[in-house]
């Protein structure tokens, strides 16, 4: 048996594709993928076999809105416990960061899961505590099965939550970006299946394959994409399927539909996207903190908020540019003073590039 | 942040909620299994404390004969 990392392999697999004698671009949306390509080298290999890969909106942290960073801020000022995972706690919102309010004196938790945010809210009966739920399909669920286990009504959730198939279609709709095909997210699509990518096939004519995260996994799927598009094919494929399937994880589908509605939301880089969006459903608005804190959250509700001054995320997200084309990339913005969310987060792309490029 | 790694049941608690699953590195931890059905010596993708997917061998061969058709087959 070989392994996914077998060198040799690779090998084969890349010249393969440079015999295929293409001038392509595709583009993925998950930050696991990017890692991948960039700590293997294997975005400067294919882009040698006349592959462009380019990384779009993946990167739930990346894509989160300044809004939502300061309705987080706000609670935590107004004395709620605000719980959230790493990454999003140092994304800057206008001025501050959480991490910044947090050396200020404000409650702010970084947690690993949703379940240790109400571990706080069972252990503090006197403290309102307000999770950040951020994620695609992939964390969705871990919410949704939480708020169907009643947790304590000191608990609450800043749902922004979104979902991956729309935004795509979002940049086909825009048309900015020529591409050829798409990379889907393998753990995403483990939740969801393969159905809901397969309109864009049909309706764009742009074949996908749903891919795993392991280096031979993207060179196998590469190949299934030029194949496809050699053979005039436009549909989805399944390259991940030890761990997706056809259906996705019914038992989690069905706990984010219980508990979640579509709605249209806004994307860091992007405008409204209709039906990319999750609110709580009417029998759970208990848990959510934008109606229980209305009040505290009442002067953000018309205020305009823009994105950092010089950052390109919004160019980086649409898939326009790459992150050294960004004039502020590795001066004014390093991981360790971050300007956008993409240097922020370990799985954007800004950080990914000024990560691997150091060593 | 999508990232789920995989991990091997070793215990599941009474009320069936709760798991130990050995990442196999020495590092034991507690996830929800709620969205997945699970025995124990299955192995599971964990996200954020929980169990999303179980792994099953056949599903892990699929992968492999993909690569093997791709490696036989002729350049074109
Ligand atoms: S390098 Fe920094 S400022 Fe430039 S796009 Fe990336 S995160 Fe934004």
């Amino acid at each position: 048996m070989f392994s996914l990392r077998d060198k040799q392999i690779a090998k084969q697999v890349i010249s393969k594709i440079k015999k295929m004698n293409v001038n392509l671009k595709f583009m993925h949306v998950c930050g696991t993928h990017q890692d991948t390509l960039v700590k293997h080298g294997l975005d400067a290999l294919l882009k040698d076999c006349g592959i462009e890969i380019i990384q779009g909106p993946g990167c739930p942290v990346c894509v989160t809105t300044p809004r939502e960073i300061e309705e987080m801020l706000m609670l935590a000022k107004k004395g709620k416990t605000v719980a959230t995972f790493g990454d999003m706690i140092r994304v800057p919102g206008e001025t501050q960061s959480l991490q910044n309010i947090r050396t200020e004196g404000y409650d702010v938790r970084t947690i690993y899961g949703i379940e240790d945010a109400v571990k706080i809210a069972k252990e503090n009966k006197d403290k309102d505590v307000v999770f950040m739920a951020v994620g695609f399909e992939t964390t969705t669920p871990t919410t949704a099965s939480v708020l169907l286990k009643n947790p304590p009504s000191n608990f609450s959730i800043l749902c922004c939550h979104r979902t991956v198939p729309n935004a795509l279609k979002a940049i086909l709709d825009m048309g900015e970006v020529k591409l050829n095909g798409l990379i889907e997210p393998g753990h995403v699509s483990t939740i969801i299946g393969t159905k809901p990518y397969e309109f864009i096939s049909k309706d764009y004519d742009v074949p996908q394959v749903i891919t795993g995260f392991e280096p031979l996994d993207l060179l196998m799927s590469i190949w299934m994409l030029v194949k496809q598009i050699k053979q005039g094919n436009a549909h989805v494929q399944n390259e991940y399927a030890r761990a997706v399937h056809k259906n996705g994880n019914t038992k989690a589908k069905e706990a984010i539909d219980e508990v979640f509605e579509s709605v249209d939301m806004k994307w860091r880089g992007f405008s409204v996207i209709p039906q990319s969006g999750l609110m709580l459903r009417e029998k759970f608005e208990k848990y959510d903190a934008r109606k229980k804190y209305e009040n505290e959250l009442a002067e953000l509700k018309d205020k305009e908020f823009v994105e950092p001054k010089g950052c390109k995320c919004g160019e980086l997200l649409r898939g326009l540019l790459y992150p050294k084309d960004c004039p502020l990339f590795g001066k004014q913005c390093k991981p360790g003073s971050p300007v956008g969310p993409c240097m922020v987060s370990i799985e954007g792309s800004c950080n990914i590039e000024y990560r691997y490029s150091k060593k | 942040m999508c990232l789920a790694i995989p991990g091997k049941i070793i215990e599941i608690d009474k009320n069936k909620e709760h798991a130990i699953v050995d990442y196999g590195d020495g590092t034991k931890r507690k996830v929800n299994v709620t969205l997945v059905d699970v025995k124990i010596g299955n192995y599971v993708l964990v996200h954020a404390g929980f169990a999303i997917e179980v792994l099953n061998e056949k599903d892990a061969l699929e992968t492999l004969s993909l690569f093997r058709e791709m490696l036989s087959m002729e350049d074109e």
